[in-house]
């Protein structure tokens, strides 16, 4: 089972101590190639902290993640970005006062650094490919708004994943992407994510269990920092310490 | 390339316009309308101006409050008296002293010989590099030891305070080497071209005037790249611009090394023309003036900045004579006036003037005004600097200078 390479990630006995309380404690995860994850469990399982600690965000205390065979745990956060891990925040996290496109666009994985942005050129490549996203994340007609604040909740949600979507990211996690959005707009959500994992590894943490069931090949449980059980989402929902822990109430 | 270059630099219609007047301001309102003491008042409020552009660059852009521009100044503002000072002392005008040669406070001081640390400052070209590249090298180290720990915010802003003191405590306690608390005084020549005379002071004042038109003109060219949007980006959600890949500490660094720079050629243009730098210049009060001027112009406009440490400037020299004690306080009240009223200074007053007279786009919230000022959609658009002369009234360009 612990054979990395067979994997795009694997994590092994991942534990992050705050003062003392472990907010992932020995944690065991391993993600296949264009595999579709959902990481569920109640408030304050870890999920967020898991990938916090998988993005760089937060530190391990001691245990592995290892991406594409590479060890991430010693690395900074742009260096984990730019070996292709995109990350999307649990609260939505976009550049309220840029426009659509300038949202999009600052994401182009082209002049990442100080020389870069000032030598950066807005051509053909980099448009169409803000336009190709936009038009994917639902965002066509919204791509020329001055500021992305003014944008709805749920719009805010897939600007952010047309930013990760940008970076063309090979692992990418989203924590509760359709939080706050509409019925009608989860559905759209739940396909594209169908339609964005097709040729990437996806990690999702998410709540609604119709959700869920549209979109997870494998549902891990989190419980009190710990992996509960691992499986699919038929197997998870009836069983028993599941339902006590998350589902049961 | 070029075309959007050229388009940044001169921030389309309206920046172009606000460019003009200032240089017509600058170059030919108050030359011809001053005499030459009060243009060379004004030549010294400019060269304050380079200290305000460039927290326009790191506090309104990068959102970066430095309490300790002085350092930079002070420092450009050293390298360039250095070198005056070497010349001023040949050996024929200092036969008098015990050691001859050697700048006279050091002969007051007991030193012999001339410290190894002036030597190179007897060549311009030297002198020159070191005007840009001593303060940059500097802001270098304090920006990658702070930004690189993350070290931000209020933090940043007292750590440049404390650096700003230490440096005046030591430019003061080491007397001879440094001049002291007088400072480098008594400056003459420059190769040999006496900066004292009348024809002088006009040229200095012109070059100093082109010097900061230069720089505002790079400054929008900066802040019209990507790179201007990311500092806005940053300033905003820094934890999503790591998150898309972008070392936030080399922007930081890089930014507050420019700001170093821009400061240290106001510097060096502040020795030239008034003759002298002192510890005066280094410290904790002249760095929080500087951060006043930029408020009071527009902390997110280039030329705002400009105006607003020419009237902050002029106010004090009208106000300390009348009323040397109530000028700090008045100052301090200015600043609360304008964080709290007009958080975009002169320059978000302008806009909104402009905007009414021109009926252009409806108005929109406070904190929009920036996002127009970088790239726009969809093609690379010019940096809006809005600001231009202030109020009738207002203006130093029609009054006495005192
Ligand atoms: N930086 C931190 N310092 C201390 N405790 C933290 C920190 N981050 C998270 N926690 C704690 O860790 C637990 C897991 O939090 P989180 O990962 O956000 O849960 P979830 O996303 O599953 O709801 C919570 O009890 C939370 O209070
Ligand atoms: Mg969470």
């Amino acid at each position: 089972m612990s054979n990395n390479t067979d994997f795009i990630l694997s994590i092994e006995d991942l534990t992050v101590s705050f003062d003392g309380f472990k907010a992932v404690d020995m944690v065991n995860l391993y993600v296949d190639k264009n595999e579709l994850r959902v990481i569920i469990g109640p408030n304050g399982a870890g999920k967020t902290t898991l990938l916090d600690l998988i993005c760089g965000k937060t530190k391990a205390t001691s245990g592995s993640i290892k991406f594409k065979g590479k060890e991430l745990t010693k690395l900074a956060e742009h260096s984990i970005v730019r070996s292709g891990v995109g990350r999307k925040f649990q609260t939505p996290s976009i550049y309220e006062n840029l426009s659509v496109f300038q949202n999009l666009e600052m994401s182009f994985p082209r002049g990442r650094s100080v020389f870069g942005c000032l030598t950066f050129r807005r051509t053909t490549d980099v448009i169409d490919r803000v336009h190709e996203v936009a038009e994917q994340v639902m965002l066509k007609d919204s791509l020329y708004l001055e500021e992305a604040g003014l944008l709805s909740h749920g719009q805010k949600q897939w600007l952010e994943i047309g930013m990760l979507l940008m970076q063309d990211p090979e692992l990418l996690m989203l924590d509760e992407p359709v939080a706050g959005m509409s019925v009608k707009e989860r559905e759209q959500t739940a396909v594209l994510l169908n339609k964005i994992s097709q040729n990437r590894s996806v990690v999702v943490i998410e709540h609604d269990m119709e959700f869920v069931k549209r979109i997870a090949h494998k549902v891990t449980v989190l419980h009190q920092g710990k992996v509960l059980m691992e499986g699919k989402m038929d197997k998870v929902q009836s069983d028993p310490r599941v339902v006590e822990v998350y589902l049961g109430h | 390339m070029m075309k959007a270059m050229y388009q940044n630099m001169l921030g389309g219609r309206s920046g172009m316009i606000g460019l003009l007047i200032l240089a017509a301001i600058i170059f030919l309102v108050l030359p011809l309308g001053l005499d030459l003491f009060r243009l060379n008042l004004v030549g010294k409020y400019l060269t304050y101006a380079f200290v305000a552009v460039s927290l326009v660059l790191l506090w309104g852009y990068g959102g970066i409050l430095s309490l300790g521009q002085g350092i930079f100044f002070g420092l450009g503002g050293y390298c360039m008296a250095m070198f005056l000072k070497l010349e001023a002392s040949d050996p024929e005008s200092t036969k008098i002293q015990t050691t001859p040669g050697i700048p006279d406070f050091m002969d007051w001081n007991q030193l012999t010989a001339l410290p190894w640390f002036w030597e190179p400052f007897h060549s311009l070209t030297f002198t020159l590099i070191a005007i840009l590249a001593v303060p940059t090298l500097f802001a270098f180290i304090i920006g990658y030891a702070m930004f690189k720990r993350r070290v931000g915010g209020v933090y940043f802003a007292i750590i440049t305070q404390v650096i700003a003191l230490i440096l005046t405590i030591l430019i003061v306690g080491q007397q001879g080497y440094t001049g002291g608390v007088n400072g480098i005084t008594d400056l003459k020549t420059l190769m040999g071209w006496d900066i004292r005379t009348d024809s002088a002071k006009y040229i200095l004042y012109f070059i100093n005037g082109a010097l900061l038109i230069a720089v505002i003109l790079v400054s929008r060219v900066i802040l019209g790249s990507k790179f201007g949007m990311l500092m806005l980006a940053m300033r905003d959600k820094e934890e999503r611009v790591r998150f898309s890949g972008y070392d936030v500490a080399d922007f930081k660094i890089f930014v507050f090394c420019l700001a170093a720079m821009i400061s240290a050629i106001g510097g060096a243009m502040f020795t030239l023309q008034v003759g002298f730098m002192s510890p005066t210049f280094v410290g904790i009060v002249p760095s929080i003036e500087m951060v006043i001027f930029a408020a009071v112009g527009g902390r997110m406009s280039l030329i705002g900045a400009v105006y607003g440490a020419l009237l902050v400037n002029y106010g004090k020299t009208v106000f300390s004579e009348s009323y040397p004690e109530l000028w700090l306080f008045l100052m301090g009240g200015l600043f609360i006036a304008v964080v709290m009223f007009f958080p975009n200074g002169l320059a978000g007053i302008y806009d909104k003037y402009e905007k009414k007279l021109f009926t252009r786009k409806p108005r929109k919230g406070s904190a929009s005004a920036m996002s127009s000022r970088t790239l726009s959609d969809p093609q690379p658009g010019p940096v809006r600097d809005a600001a231009s002369p202030p109020a009738k009234g207002m203006g130093i360009s029609n009054q006495p200078v005192n």
